[in-house]
């Protein structure tokens, strides 16, 4: 009984912290509060945000053009093999190591991280689009380029966003240990705990796995939502 | 606060050139190679029991919804609840309930593992045909036999396919759990994470450990399915 409480007060004590300032365990500065919170959270989205962004410009194009010519399946199939098989702190270690602390270089690596989901389900995406569908576009007379953006594209829509969905939370997950990189997210109080206390470690946690989910939920909502409708009838629920 | 972490730096003499101009120095790995046994084999450990446990747990969980269909929507959202969240957040979430150690560590790395699992062993039995479970029941087979002979022998290749997910993942994973005090080499990568070296390779091991151990199943699952072979030279 007497451990139930103490546990209910860590997690207390921890959302206390999101909303209330106080004292640094080592003196002088001040932590906590909802005002540092939505700054670590802001920087936490923007380090995501931007290697969402690049990644998604990069692989998208490629694996559509793979998958509209059918080149290249091996590379765009095994990436994620290749990708799952370094561990992201592996990753960002050696970016630190190698090319140094900084914004950009870290956003490199979470881009590096972000690709293979999305490049893989963009070819699979496209792959699987019926070739008969395919050929009647093409008896309509439509070009290589109308038939990958008015045919291919719209049908392998709810897989990309499947890819997408994966590459993000792996991203928001990754950028958790960003300080490591000299970028504050909010996984500083995680790894700088001596500044913020066990109770600011356990508020961001908590923090950083609300933000996992909630980016999870809605981006499945978007991959519901570009989910053309005929497709939707055809299959109950789109491959992750 | 962005302030460098103030790290054991784990060259303790940076006299010798090469680690103090932070080169790629093979002789210092070579004399300090030791270092990084027992980490591996935290590593090796960590991983390995995290995926037998998880695998027990999950299979189960498949078995049980193959037969209750409307279980496997309650099923695949709490474990992929689980799945969401990331490891380094579960780590903490769980510091206050089991404590630090290596239980901490494989609660949550278990916790990753159950979707992906159950995901493919679901699958690789909705795969069996209708046809050949038909053949069986002919034969006379009960629905035990069925399941044990017949279903799941044929879904093993997307058992094993998920088995191979699940390992890659959770040797990555797994270089986290030294947040959690359960060692592993990604306390090795923290401890000095700009020198080239040394994250080379505490990194190195990591992947060559995945490598290895997806390699491993690879083989036992062409030893258990030979006839996926046979198909295959045809």
């Amino acid at each position: 009984m007497s451990t139930t409480m103490a546990v209910l007060g860590e997690f207390g004590d921890a959302v206390d912290f999101i909303f209330d300032e106080r004292e640094s365990p080592a003196g002088g500065a001040r932590v906590g509060g909802l005002g540092e919170m939505w700054e670590l959270m802001w920087e936490h989205l923007k380090l995501s945000g931007a290697a969402m962004g690049i990644a998604s410009a990069i692989s998208v194009p490629i694996g559509l053009w793979l998958g509209h010519t059918g080149r290249g399946g091996f590379l765009a199939i095994n990436a994620s093999n290749v990708g799952r098989a370094v561990p992201t702190l592996a990753l960002i270690a050696f970016f630190v190591a190698f090319l140094g602390v900084g914004f950009w270089n870290l956003t490199l690596a979470l881009v590096l991280l972000a690709i293979p989901p999305i490049l893989t389900n963009t070819y699979t995406g496209v792959r699987q689009v019926d070739r008969d569908t395919v050929d009647s576009a093409r008896g309509m007379g439509m070009t290589g380029v109308q038939i990958v953006r008015r045919v291919e594209l719209p049908l392998a829509l709810p897989l990309i966003f499947g890819g997408i969905r994966i590459s993000a939370v792996n991203v928001v997950a990754t950028a958790t240990i960003a300080p490591l990189a000299g970028i504050v997210t909010l996984g500083d109080p995680i790894i700088n705990v001596n500044t913020y206390g066990d109770e600011g470690r356990l508020a961001a946690a908590i923090v950083v796995a609300l933000l996992a989910v909630v980016t999870e939920v809605s981006l499945a909502a978007l991959q519901r939502g570009v989910t053309p409708r005929g497709l939707k009838l055809d299959r109950r629920e789109a491959t992750t | 606060m962005s302030a460098p972490l103030a790290q054991l730096r784990i060259r303790e003499d940076p006299t010798e050139s090469c680690e103090a101009d932070n080169g790629f120095c093979p002789d210092w790995i070579a004399d300090n190679f030791d270092r990084y046994v027992d980490p591996f084999f935290e590593h090796v450990y960590l991983t390995v029991v995290a995926v037998a446990i998880g695998f027990a747990i999950s299979f189960a969980l498949a078995l049980i919804a193959y037969r209750r269909r409307w279980l496997v929507s309650p099923i695949t959202q709490v474990t992929g609840i689980l799945y969401t969240i990331p490891s380094i957040a579960a780590f903490f979430l769980l510091l206050p309930l089991t404590g630090r150690g290596k239980t901490t560590a494989l609660i949550a790395l278990v916790a990753y593992v159950l979707l992906i699992i159950f995901r493919n062993v679901l699958a690789g039995l909705d795969n069996v045909p209708d046809e050949t479970k038909d053949a069986g029941r002919g034969m006379g087979l009960t629905d035990r036999q069925l399941l044990w002979r017949v279903e799941v022998p044929l879904a093993l290749p997307e058992i094993m396919a998920g088995l191979r997910i699940a390992v890659t993942t959770t040797v990555g994973l797994a270089t986290l759990a030294f947040f959690a005090g359960a060692g592993g080499l990604g306390g090795q990568i923290f401890s000095d994470i700009t020198f080239k070296s040394n994250v080379v390779v505490a990194g190195g091991l990591a992947v060559l450990l995945a490598a290895a151990l997806d390699g491993l199943i690879l083989l036992v699952q062409r030893g258990i399915t030979p006839w996926t072979r046979a198909v295959a030279a045809r």
